[in-house]
């Protein structure tokens, strides 16, 4: 046991790697807080822009609810590197000799588990605030919970690219936003045939087989991301 | 072969050769240019639906394939450069995106003017519409990431990444876009692209295709060599050319 | 020529103003991207002759200047 904490295998260190990632978020639960403020916020946004009529907010509630947990996600994933790579842990992580491929993917692990993992669960309450029916409850924390994990992924190939330039925040948006699109078009459209009565299935698939093509590649665009902006 | 592959990495020969490209390859472009602008605008009889209005097929059609093949240059480029560290490749990178995109800005701008008087409106949520405004977002996010560097061999290689990124993702982005609009397709909108296309039509297309790709190639390579003197401006052949560009 | 006039060809039974501005725009779009490498490459020449210049009169350029 003692000689494991000398000297981790590669998964003890991964999964000390997303511990670590998780204590330090722990320490500022407002940080954790904020994305779910924001969805709470902009939800609200859409009542007072678009009428309060309850019929129309429940035919628009599938799309505003999967752009609003888009957007949130967007403008966390800007930070999933940055502080390490301020203080040159992140340097320190390229130089393991642990695969960086799977301790990146711990990073993402981990900034999946507290933004989109809690917006997921928490997204039924917003989605009864803007009256989407009941039925599609259930395929829309699937579909969340899936497509999060997608947009954790792709944000975290923008925000390795753009770490290291002090003017990121906007760049990052327009580098990823392109790539949140088929998400978006196959999360929302779950939601919507499961309003509709029709299964969402077929739908929850793809983002699945989504999901499997960006675990598997995503990690080698991060890590070669972090390596040139470490480098620079 | 492999002398060639060297010679293609040394910045004065790809200059030099470039060079020669443009100055046979620009004149012909331009002939083919406007024999088949004079050709499709002129010459052509109109489509027994559409009227004259088709006629922008002429430019739309040619700007939206160079725009996409484009993108699998720049990615091609971007592989080559990332993987044998080929500095010229990441020239070749860099110069393809702005015309990329002044491309696929050509084709979305004649679709929504052939839009307005076959749909009735300016702009379609259409599947293909939709697509290439995407891989406007794409050749704007290559150029705003390259600028947002300072040190500019990072930046060829962050760009490199990028687009490699964007060619994994283009068949998917296409096809969840198409799967989209079957979704949400609205009655009214019929397209007349299904329709077999007439020769006396289709060879001022082709020529229209063939010309939009010397305009690409020449802009490419003009592209290239400014941006060669610009890296190696402190190599004596520079210099040297600087001292005749004074003569 | 498919036009029995120039005005015909102009108006194009009334979708001339799209067909004459669509390619209108395109020319425009190509021939601002194919003279931007040659005056972007003609003012680096111009620039680094210039610094050549300075450099090669050397320090006697300013006393000349005052």
């Amino acid at each position: 046991m003692k000689e494991q904490a000398a000297a981790p295998g590669t998964l003890g260190f991964c999964l000390a790697l997303l511990r670590r990632q998780l204590t330090l978020a722990a320490r500022r639960p407002i940080e954790i807080g904020n994305p779910l403020l924001f969805f709470m916020m902009v939800v609200a946004l859409f009542p007072l822009g678009l009428g309060p009529s309850p019929e129309k907010l429940a035919g628009f509630a599938p799309g505003i609810l999967w752009i609003i947990a888009l957007l949130s996600n967007l403008l966390t994933s800007d930070t999933v590197f940055r502080s390490d790579f301020e203080d040159g842990s992140l340097e320190q992580l390229l130089l393991a000799p642990q695969p960086l491929f799977l301790s990146v993917l711990a990073y993402i692990a981990a900034h999946w588990l507290i933004t989109g993992l809690l917006l997921a669960l928490v997204s039924p309450v917003f989605a009864l605030m803007i009256n989407l029916p009941a039925v599609a409850i259930g395929t829309l924390v699937a579909s969340l919970l899936l497509g999060t994990a997608v947009l954790s992924l792709v944000g975290g190939i923008g925000a390795a690219l753009t770490v290291g330039l002090k003017r990121g925040g906007m760049l990052i948006s327009l580098l990823i936003l392109p790539f949140y699109m088929p998400v978006l078009i196959f999360g929302s459209a779950a939601v919507q045939n499961a309003v509709l009565g029709v299964p969402p299935g077929p739908y929850l698939a793809i983002i699945a087989a989504m999901l499997c093509l960006a675990v598997a590649l995503a990690p080698l665009a991060i890590a070669a991301g972090l390596r040139i902006s470490v480098d620079a | 072969m492999w002398s060639f592959f060297h010679k293609l990495g040394s910045p004065p020969w790809l200059y030099r050769i470039a060079g020669t490209i443009v100055r046979w390859l620009l004149p012909v472009t331009l002939v083919a240019l406007c024999v088949g602008l004079v050709w499709g605008l002129l010459y052509t009889a109109p489509d027994f639906r559409q009227g004259n209005s088709y006629r922008i097929i002429y430019i739309h059609v040619p700007a939206a394939v160079v725009a996409l093949a484009g993108y699998y240059v720049m990615a091609i480029a971007g592989a080559v450069s990332l993987i044998w560290k080929m500095k010229m490749a990441d020239v070749a990178m860099k110069s393809c995106a702005p015309i990329g995109a002044a491309l696929t800005f050509i084709a979305l701008v004649t679709g929504a003017i052939w839009g307005k008087p076959t749909w009735g409106t300016w702009w379609v949520w259409d599947a293909r519409i939709t697509s290439m405004l995407i891989l406007l977002f794409l050749y704007l996010g290559v150029v705003a990431l390259y600028e947002a560097y300072d040190n500019k061999e990072a930046a060829g290689k962050a760009c490199a990444v990028l687009t490699l990124v964007g060619t994994v993702n283009i068949p998917i982005i296409y096809k969840s876009v198409d799967w989209w609009y079957s979704l949400h397709q609205p009655a009214s909108i019929k397209f007349t692209g299904d329709s077999t296309i007439d020769p006396s039509m289709l060879y001022p297309l082709l020529l229209m295709i063939a010309a939009f790709y010397g305009v690409f190639t020449c802009c490419l390579l003009m592209n290239m060599r400014a941006e060669i003197l610009e890296r190696e401006a402190r190599t004596n052949w520079v210099k040297k050319l600087a001292l005749e560009y004074r003569a | 020529m498919y036009f029995d006039s120039v005005q015909a060809a102009l108006s194009m039974d009334g979708h001339g103003g799209f067909v004459w501005s669509a390619y209108g725009i395109c020319l425009l779009v190509l021939m601002l991207i194919l003279l931007a490498p040659r005056r972007r490459q003609q003012k680096f020449l111009r620039q680094l002759a210039g610094e050549q210049k300075r450099r090669q009169r050397g320090p006697t350029v300013l006393k000349e200047g005052n």
